[in-house]
């Protein structure tokens, strides 16, 4: 399993437009792909659930990825986070 | 005449008949299905179509308004496929046996309703993204078509909402402007209207009636206002406000892109003062060439505490990137005075203008200024910022600012945080002394911005304010052009340059002689970009 943290500093949060390209780039992956806010958390394939989060600017969200591929999709999730939000 | 107030998503005017959009309404009844199995088959055909659909209006869109509008058409798509989704309508017809149409709308609803209670006007606004896909899927259960009725004449578009769906299926020939009852300002019918170009007037409520359909009817988009069956005298006004702004663009399609230059070759840069981060679409529309002065106070004004640095540094890279590699000078926190914020803990004072605010605040309160600053020096990565500081009057508080600087630099290096190395750095011109002692200033920093209102009001000791005083007042005070042309000389002397981001530098009769002072830069309001670059290459 792959764990990381971003704080998102895109001002209008994970709105619409960041929630499809994300959900695009995870469903690429084989490993489960998980969004957690405080309490919440929401599977990153599933684009109500990651806009139902409502993560908004400065807020912190925790990536975490388990299965084959983890290493490189937390990598180019990673990446992809601080290029879009 | 009837007069409706709602609220502006796109200024401009337009006149012609009212057209209100009648929804093909369908009764969406429960009924009992024996074979669970052939009913999930045929809301799949039907979700397959509603996406083949959506593709064919993304290409569409993507045509019309570009990538980043057409977008939402592939989310559209991302909705009908979410597992989610699908599970709960699966869910419902096999549980209850009941037929797709039912399961769709109820489905539609719960998400509508998740989205409707989230604590963020964005977020509720997409409940209309729910039902507008779900609203496809049930046309195509149904049997019903979609889309708008051809239009034969061009006509200002009435309707309860818009689904952005309907507002892109539209054919934009025909529309002059659109008047809804409901929706919101973030909503991709207020954004396409914009994009598109058509004045829009939204949250008229329920004074906007459907009987109201094919009678004269006007948009004014700036005020957000409709009227219907306009009299003789508004539709006046009207017509020659309409001329008025279709005047305005006709100019800025004619100069934009074009030099600001005069006749005998001198040129000179016309930058936008923006106060808010909305404001960046008005600055690229008008083809500003950088931004002379962002006001950073709307961090501290809308705030309820002090902005964290991650909140100022998200807003500067944006403008930064927007602006992408033009020159964006911001302006460090300019409070106090008129400007009052309660968390700051200010005392009263009898002479706010002479008071404790801008870099006074700063210098004395340092944790605020290097939270700014820190936030200022990483965002200068992802663009060309500089940076300037208001109300100096002395030397040794330029020379503090540096080393406040050198400070954070050294912080941010330490904590292995990227920043830029070398940022511009300049100063407001708006104090007496500033300008006396500009020879000395100007030898400490790359540029001057010459802040007219504050300078005016300093060197004829006169109060804006006080409607009284006005006959003693006089804009074009020589003492006034007297400074900026001292504030020049010395800049120049010492390599520095000089602009203006005040009042002054829109002023059209004064554009001449702030060319022969040999201004570097103005800076004016983003409507007035094109007025300016019209005035200068007027000028010999």
């Amino acid at each position: 399993m792959k764990e990381f943290k971003y704080v998102i500093t895109d001002p209008e949060g994970i709105h619409a437009r960041p929630a499809g390209i994300l959900v695009k780039q995870a469903a690429g992956y084989q490993s489960t792909v998980k969004i957690t806010k405080g309490e919440k958390s929401a599977d990153a394939k599933r684009i109500f659930g990651v806009m139902g989060l409502g993560v908004k600017t400065g807020e912190e969200i925790t990536i975490t990825v388990e299965g084959a591929d983890e290493d490189t999709a937390a990598a180019e999730l990673e990446t992809f986070f601080k290029e879009n939000l | 005449m009837i007069t409706i107030s709602g609220k502006s998503v796109f200024g401009g005017v337009s006149i012609g008949k009212l057209l209100f959009y009648q929804r093909n309404n369908k009764v969406i009844k429960r009924t009992h299905v024996d074979d669970v199995d052939a009913e999930w088959k045929r809301f799949q055909e039907a979700k397959d179509t509603a996406v083949e659909q959506l593709k064919g209006l993304y290409d569409k869109a993507l045509a019309d308004v570009g990538e980043a509008n057409a977008m939402i058409f592939e989310i559209h798509q991302m909705m009908l496929e979410d597992l989610d989704y699908l599970e709960s309508i699966e869910n419902i017809i096999r549980t209850q046996e009941v037929n797709a149409e039912y399961a769709v709308a109820t489905t539609a609803d719960n998400f509508a309703k998740m989205f409707a209670a989230m604590d963020d006007a964005y977020m509720q606004g997409r409940a209309a993204d729910v039902k507008d896909v779900s609203e496809r899927v049930l046309d195509i259960l149904c049997g019903v078509d979609t889309g708008f009725k051809e239009m034969t004449e061009p006509c200002i578009i009435a309707a309860d909402d818009l689904a952005p769906s309907e507002t892109v299926q539209l054919d934009k020939s025909k529309v002059l402007g659109f008047a809804t009852q409901y929706g919101s300002s973030n909503s991709h019918t207020a954004i396409l209207a914009r994009t598109m170009n058509i004045p829009a007037v939204i949250g008229l409520g329920e004074g906007l009636l459907k009987e109201y359909s094919g009678r004269d009817a006007i948009i004014d988009g700036f005020t957000g206002t409709l009227y219907i069956d306009p009299d003789e005298k508004t539709l006046k006004e009207m017509q020659e406000k309409r001329e008025k702004d279709l005047e305005q663009k006709a100019l800025l399609e004619q100069l934009k892109g074009k030099e600001n230059v005069t006749k005998s070759g001198q040129k000179i840069n016309v930058y936008a003062n923006i106060g808010n981060v909305s404001d960046l679409g008005a600055v690229l529309k008008n083809d500003a060439g950088g931004i002379g002065l962002f006001r950073s106070e709307f961090l501290y004004l809308e705030n309820s505490d002090f902005p964290t640095e991650e909140q100022q540094f998200a807003v500067y890279k944006q403008v930064a990137e927007s602006m992408a590699g033009k020159k964006v000078i911001i302006r460090t926190l300019d409070i106090g005075a008129d400007k009052q914020v309660d968390y700051f803990g200010l005392d009263k004072e009898d002479n706010p203008a002479l008071g404790y605010r801008a870099i006074r605040i700063c210098l004395t309160r340092p944790e605020i200024f290097k939270t700014q600053l820190r936030a200022l020096y990483r965002a200068a990565v992802f663009g060309n910022i500089s940076i300037m500081f208001p109300m100096i009057i002395s030397v040794s508080e330029v020379l503090r600012i540096k080393e406040i600087i050198a400070e954070v630099k050294g912080e941010l290096k330490s904590e292995g945080i990227p920043y830029k190395e070398d940022v511009e750095l300049g100063i407001m011109i708006e104090t007496p002394a500033s300008v006396m002692i500009s020879r000395d200033l100007a030898k400490e920093v790359d540029f001057f911005s010459v802040g007219t209102n504050d300078l005016t009001q300093y060197t004829l000791a006169i109060d804006r304010q006080n409607s009284k005083l006005d006959e003693f007042y006089d804009p074009h005070h020589p003492a006034v052009l007297a400074m900026i042309k001292m504030a020049a000389e010395s800049a120049h002397a010492e390599g520095a340059w000089i602009g203006i981001c005040g009042e002054l530098g829109a002023d059209l009769e004064l554009t001449e002689e702030f060319l022969k002072m040999g201004l570097d830069e103005l800076s004016v309001s983003p409507s007035m970009v094109l007025p300016l670059r019209k005035r200068i290459r007027e000028c010999e």
